[in-house]
């Protein structure tokens, strides 16, 4: 464990190392030195791994809001700080990328003043916005708690409600749209990604990697900082999971059916080899086997699965965001070490302060009892009540 | 009245004089490498495309609903009335979707410099302003690029291929591609070959995503009704749960945390 532990910590220092130099490499010589970018190409991982499957990969800290909060499934309600914290990391990063990828990005308060609404762009930025604030909030009763300051742990109590609300819809908006900035490329997106209906493809399979991730990252935490499991509920996130795959599979196919890309999946060629391997990672292998009450109830077998749907929309985004442009450029692009490096310390500076909020913050209900008995020392202790239930 | 650049490949003879002239109007460098360029650049915005003997203008469309305009979140871009889409690099965050966006892939990026540019031909907008042709039309010792009214070149052009039927392809390349564009081009030669897209839809693109946004309002009321909605229900079968003494425990949790 000792030895675990710190090849973990070296690996972090690596990433950190480079991502550092690959960031003074952007910022003293700009994006062409920085990245494999051109006229082709001008976006890259930076957008397609950063920003659309960072925001993507928090698409849990709605889906979770959501079914505490306004669906009342209450036996779910110890895995929502989690999921909050993970979703309010997902977009802080999101917004450490876009500030390497923007050309100008201190320019980036710009559309607060200048506004074309005809714009997804636009949408984007105020859902980025917008939504970073609300989770800001959502996240704050959690170290408002902390600090035992009760009065605004009151005001965000009072406001929950309306805020889980407010998130949920900004999500909604902000997910879809993120699928309708490639809406306006009909004649440069290859068929087998361009869609009508991108906005719902990337709203369904948001709420799939939702519970997907709800699921990873509950097994992790159990194995490296709470210890304990909650497999009904994971369960029971298997069991929807199941039902959101069957039906984005059954829309993206009858899509591709519609428009008479199905062909398209048959020729062989690079298209369509990435095209499989999204649809073997993202419905095929996870359908198989959540569909097996064996693998669906075992702790190990939901892992594997929530594994494989994350990494198939991973495949997915890259797909929609590289691969399906590559053909219309008529140029391959792989990312620069640059591009590599920061992405690597960018996911590594999340994990170290989802690390950091584990063990500094009451994320879990373990490490709330933890911090109980300080509570209990200080003047005015909070009941277990507030603790468990204020405003997450 | 809008105006437009009138192309016609059939008395084009490659001298690319309006490359060059190009180039002094934007302040860019030009030379026999530049020249050489048969790739629209940062630091060319327009190109003359050489096929045997036949040629080909590239240049900013000028869309009348143009792409970029309509995808730049700060509208950086904008249609003027006269005909050319201009850029504000004040105003530019350096998101690069208009690049995504324009179906002829016209923006290009400074890709090398630290506060980075989206650089395109702008229809010498300053020079129209001021009631001149374009640099490229005034130049054209041949008149393949004429400078002059949208409609009154729309006719001229018809009128050309009326009168020389075997010269021409049928077809009036920026008349109704993507809604139609300020730039009108004529060739002898289909357009496929010289790279351009020959199967663009005939609506202006902004629509495609237009469609999605006009509904974002609709959406927020009802979603927020839903929602709003949903909470109500499931929690009221929770009071109802609470006052017949069932599941009594949410609620006493709840009461506890107003108690404080």
């Amino acid at each position: 464990m000792k030895i675990k532990f710190s090849f973990w910590k070296l690996l972090f220092l690596f990433l950190m190392a480079t991502g550092l130099w690959a960031t003074i490499i952007r910022y003293s010589e700009g994006l062409g030195a920085s990245t494999h970018l051109n006229d082709q190409f001008p976006w890259g991982i930076w957008i397609g791994f950063d920003v659309l499957c960072g925001v993507m990969l928090a698409a849990g800290g709605f889906t979770l809001t959501a079914a505490v909060h306004i669906f009342n499934i209450r036996q779910m309600h110890s895995i929502v700080r989690p999921t909050v914290l993970t979703a309010f990391l997902g977009y802080l990063l999101v917004c450490v990328a876009l500030m390497y990828d923007l050309g100008k990005p201190y320019n980036i308060w710009h559309p607060l003043i200048m506004r074309n609404p005809h714009s997804v762009m636009f949408e984007v930025a105020y859902c980025v916005m917008l939504y970073t604030a609300v989770l800001a909030l959502e996240f704050s009763p959690i170290v408002l708690e902390r600090f035992h300051l009760r009065k605004p742990l009151r005001v965000i109590r009072a406001i929950l409600i309306p805020l889980v609300i407010c998130g949920v819809i900004l999500s909604t908006l902000h997910q879809s749209s993120l699928g309708s900035l490639y809406l306006i490329t009909p004649e440069k997106l290859y068929p087998l990604w361009y869609s009508p209906l991108l906005p719902v493809f990337f709203f369904l399979s948001a709420i799939a990697v939702g519970l997907a991730m709800t699921i990873f990252e509950s097994t992790m935490s159990a194995k490296y900082f709470s210890g304990q499991l909650e497999l009904a509920i994971l369960q029971e996130l298997g069991r929807v999971l199941v039902v959101v795959l069957a039906v984005y599979g059954v829309l993206r196919f009858e899509d591709l059916f519609d428009r008479g890309a199905l062909e398209l999946s048959l020729q062989p060629g690079y298209e369509t080899y990435l095209f499989w391997l999204e649809i073997l990672l993202s419905l095929i292998l996870p359908l198989i086997l959540l569909l097996q009450r064996k693998v669906r109830t075992s702790a190990g077998g939901l892992y594997l699965s929530s594994v494989l749907v994350v990494l198939g929309f991973i495949a997915n985004r890259m797909n929609v965001s590289i691969t399906g442009f590559e053909r219309s450029a008529g140029s391959h692009y792989f990312p620069k070490w640059t591009e590599l490096s920061v992405t690597g310390a960018i996911i590594a500076g999340g994990f170290a302060l989802f690390g950091l909020a584990v063990k500094y913050l009451p994320i879990f209900p373990q490490e709330r009892r933890m911090v109980e008995p300080q509570i209990e020392g200080s003047a005015e202790p909070l009941t277990a009540a507030v603790l468990n239930h204020a405003g997450d | 009245m809008s105006k437009a650049l009138l192309y016609d490949a059939t008395l084009c003879i490659g001298c690319k004089r309006c490359e060059e002239a190009c180039a002094a109007q934007n302040q860019l460098p030009y030379n026999d490498t530049v020249a050489a360029e048969e790739k629209q650049s940062e630091h060319k915005f327009t190109i003359v495309m050489t096929k045997g003997d036949k040629f080909m203008r590239r240049l900013c469309m000028s869309c009348q609903d143009p792409t970029c305009a309509s995808v730049c979140p700060v509208g950086a871009l904008t249609k003027t009335p006269a005909g050319p889409v201009t850029y504000d690099a004040n105003k530019c965050m350096g998101c690069r979707y208009c690049m995504i966006a324009c179906p002829f892939s016209v923006p290009k990026y400074e890709w090398n410099k630290l506060a980075p540019k989206v650089r395109k031909c702008t229809m010498c907008a300053n020079r129209i302003a001021a009631g001149k042709p374009t640099a490229c039309a005034e130049i054209c010792p041949t008149g393949a690029t004429k400078f002059g009214d949208r409609d009154a070149l729309i006719a001229e052009a018809q009128q050309r291929i009326r009168d020389n039927p075997g010269n021409y392809v049928n077809h009036i390349y920026g008349l109704t591609e993507v809604g139609g564009t300020s730039v009108l081009l004529l060739s002898s030669v289909p357009f496929g070959e010289f790279g351009y897209h020959d199967d663009l839809s005939q609506d202006p693109l902004p629509m495609l995503t237009y469609r999605v946004l006009s509904r974002i309002p609709d959406f927020v009321a009802l979603g927020g009704v839903l929602l709003g909605g949903v909470w109500w229900i499931t929690h009221r079968r929770e009071e109802v749960a609470a006052a017949e003494g069932r599941g009594p425990k949410a609620v006493g949790e709840r009461s506890d945390g107003r108690k404080q």
